[in-house]
């Protein structure tokens, strides 16, 4: 099955009581473990984000698009990066989100994937 | 041999278990284990299909999941530090594990996940999981739950038992038959729930009377002596199940034993459990399981519910009360009482049960009192029974069964 983890945490202050040394060895294990999931076969897809500072947020209402900045919500603990996993089953994706490194200064959010269902019968 | 995907699956299917089991006692940590199993599995898929199935897979993906593991943890931490916390496997135990330590590492398993210092729900996910091999998905739908609540459930015990340490471990000859009663409970806990399912429901929660026959048939294989705890739930689960199809209708509506088609009990299970019947009841000291089988053999055996010999279930539950002196016990005992000597003689047992409180919310003890009431014709009385016992009824057929009886007493009374 697959889930993804989704890593929220504290960029500000996580990193203000880092030293460069201790920053550098955060990424190097964030994309060592990335390969080892890899290589264990349950990575499928691994990526970081940008600052919600810079995100764009979109909206269409009344056939009309509308762009605002981010961020959207002011909460200190922000996405910052996804895993999507292949896993055996949740307590299996848990295991392996309690293994990515950020683990240690954010949350993790498990989610497993929806199957949005088809409906044959197109509505009127 | 050559191996296919699906020659990989079967293995999976036959050994995951197992060797999860000797990989948790290698490493002393179950995720560590279930990350090594993986690994294991995903390098018989790299490799096997060059080389060949190996003569003995399970000691290669024993071998290849330990191997992958210390590897990992010395890529995670320092080596210096790691060697000293990790007792590095020797050479010797590289070899082929004995069949002897791998039934050994199973009933560990068993004995850990069914640990009385785990709460009994956690219990039952633990050994489901871990034992089973069912996927927290599974568990949910087999139990109502969210997966997120079996997750945590699981998490927390995996916590209890690193931190309390408990010792991966086959009890001692002194501490095993209290330690067994623990792993039989939850054996049961998990059959039980699967029978309670009714027609229709979910096929997962069906299946769990079939995990947990197959639970206790391996752990009868891996203890090395004859327990007759062990055969008497053997024999109980069997002689349960084997009414199973009879027990409801085809709209899931319940069908009482008395009302059953005998014809559509399985004969296969009814002979097993009344042969382990017989040869147990001759042991002494008798014990619950094996009498509570012996009452499910008497049912079993008789040609109709009329023909029911009603005496020995009556002696039997005379028996059961010395071993098990449970107010359930003593309902039970009750309602044989009433089809031996008829409803009034029930009734008197079941209204002082009732009035010495603890049965007050137990909604059998009300349910068998309104059809006792309502065979002696005192329907009004037989109508606020039912309507007690309704009330703390969640179960739609059980719902359904008991709104039925009560349109036939209004019917009555009209």
């Amino acid at each position: 099955m697959r889930y993804i983890c989704l890593v929220h945490f504290d960029v500000a202050a996580t990193f203000a009581g880092m030293s460069e040394t201790q920053r550098v060895q955060l990424d190097t294990d964030s994309l060592a473990y990335d390969e080892e999931l890899a290589a264990s076969g349950n990575l499928v897809v691994a990526e970081a984000l940008q600052p919600p500072e810079e995100a764009v947020l979109v909206r269409v209402r009344d056939g009309r698009m509308s762009t605002t900045d981010g961020p959207f919500v002011e909460t200190k603990e922000q996405l910052a990066g996804f895993i999507l996993i292949e896993a055996r089953d949740l307590n299996d994706a848990i295991r392996i989100a309690a293994g990515i490194p950020l683990a240690k200064h954010g949350t993790i959010e498990v989610r497993a994937m929806y199957e949005i269902p088809r409906h044959d019968q197109q509505p009127d | 041999m050559t191996s296919s995907p699906t020659e990989i699956e079967r293995i999976w299917r036959e050994e995951s278990r197992r060797v999860l089991a000797t990989l948790i006692r290698l490493l002393g940590d179950f995720d560590r284990a279930e990350e090594a199993l993986n690994d294991a599995f995903l390098a018989a898929a790299e490799h096997w299909p060059r080389q060949g199935i190996p003569a003995n897979p399970r000691a290669w993906l024993v071998s290849a999941g330990r191997f992958k593991a210390i590897d990992k943890m010395r890529r995670r931490a320092k080596l210096a530090a790691i060697t000293a916390e990790l007792s590095l496997p020797d050479e010797e135990a590289e070899m082929a594990p004995e069949a002897e330590l791998i039934a050994d590492d199973q009933l560990r398993l068993i004995f850990v996940c069914c640990h009385p210092e785990l709460p009994p729900d956690a219990q039952v996910a633990l050994t489901l999981r871990e034992t089973c091999g069912l996927t927290t998905e599974e568990i949910a739908a087999a139990f109502l739950t969210k997966p997120a609540t079996i997750a945590q459930r699981i998490v927390r015990a995996k916590n209890r038992i690193r931190e309390l340490d408990l010792r991966y471990e086959v009890p001692e000859a002194a501490e095993l038959l209290p330690r067994l009663d623990a792993v039989l409970r939850t054996i049961y806990l998990i059959f039980s729930e699967g029978y309670s399912a009714s027609h229709g429901a979910s096929a997962i929660r069906a299946d769990l009377c079939s995990e947990a026959i197959r639970l206790v048939r391996l752990l009868r294989e891996l203890l090395r002596q004859e327990e007759p705890e062990v055969e008497g739930l053997l024999a109980l689960m069997l002689l349960q199940h084997a009414r199973q199809a009879a027990r409801t209708d085809n709209e899931g509506n319940i069908v009482l034993i008395a009302d059953q088609d005998r014809s559509r009990w399985n004969g296969t299970e009814i002979a097993e459990g009344v042969g382990l019947v017989e040869r147990m009841m001759s042991r002494s000291p008798l014990t619950a399981y094996v009498i509570e089988a012996a009452i499910a053999a008497a049912h079993a055996t008789a040609p109709s519910g009329e023909a029911t010999d009603w005496d020995e279930i009556v002696h039997l539950y005379d028996l059961l009360r010395r071993a098990d002196p449970s107010p359930v016990v003593a309902l039970n005992r009750a309602v044989a009482v009433a089809m031996r000597d008829g409803p009034e003689a029930g009734l008197f047992e079941i209204e002082h049960l009732l009035e010495s409180g603890v049965l007050a919310s137990f909604r059998y003890a009300h349910a068998a009192r309104a059809d006792l009431l309502r065979r002696l014709g005192r329907t009004e009385e037989a109508r606020s029974a039912y309507v007690a016992a309704l009330a703390l009824t969640q179960q739609a057929a059980e719902r359904r069964f008991i709104e039925g009886r009560l349109r036939e007493l209004s019917a009555f009374l009209h």
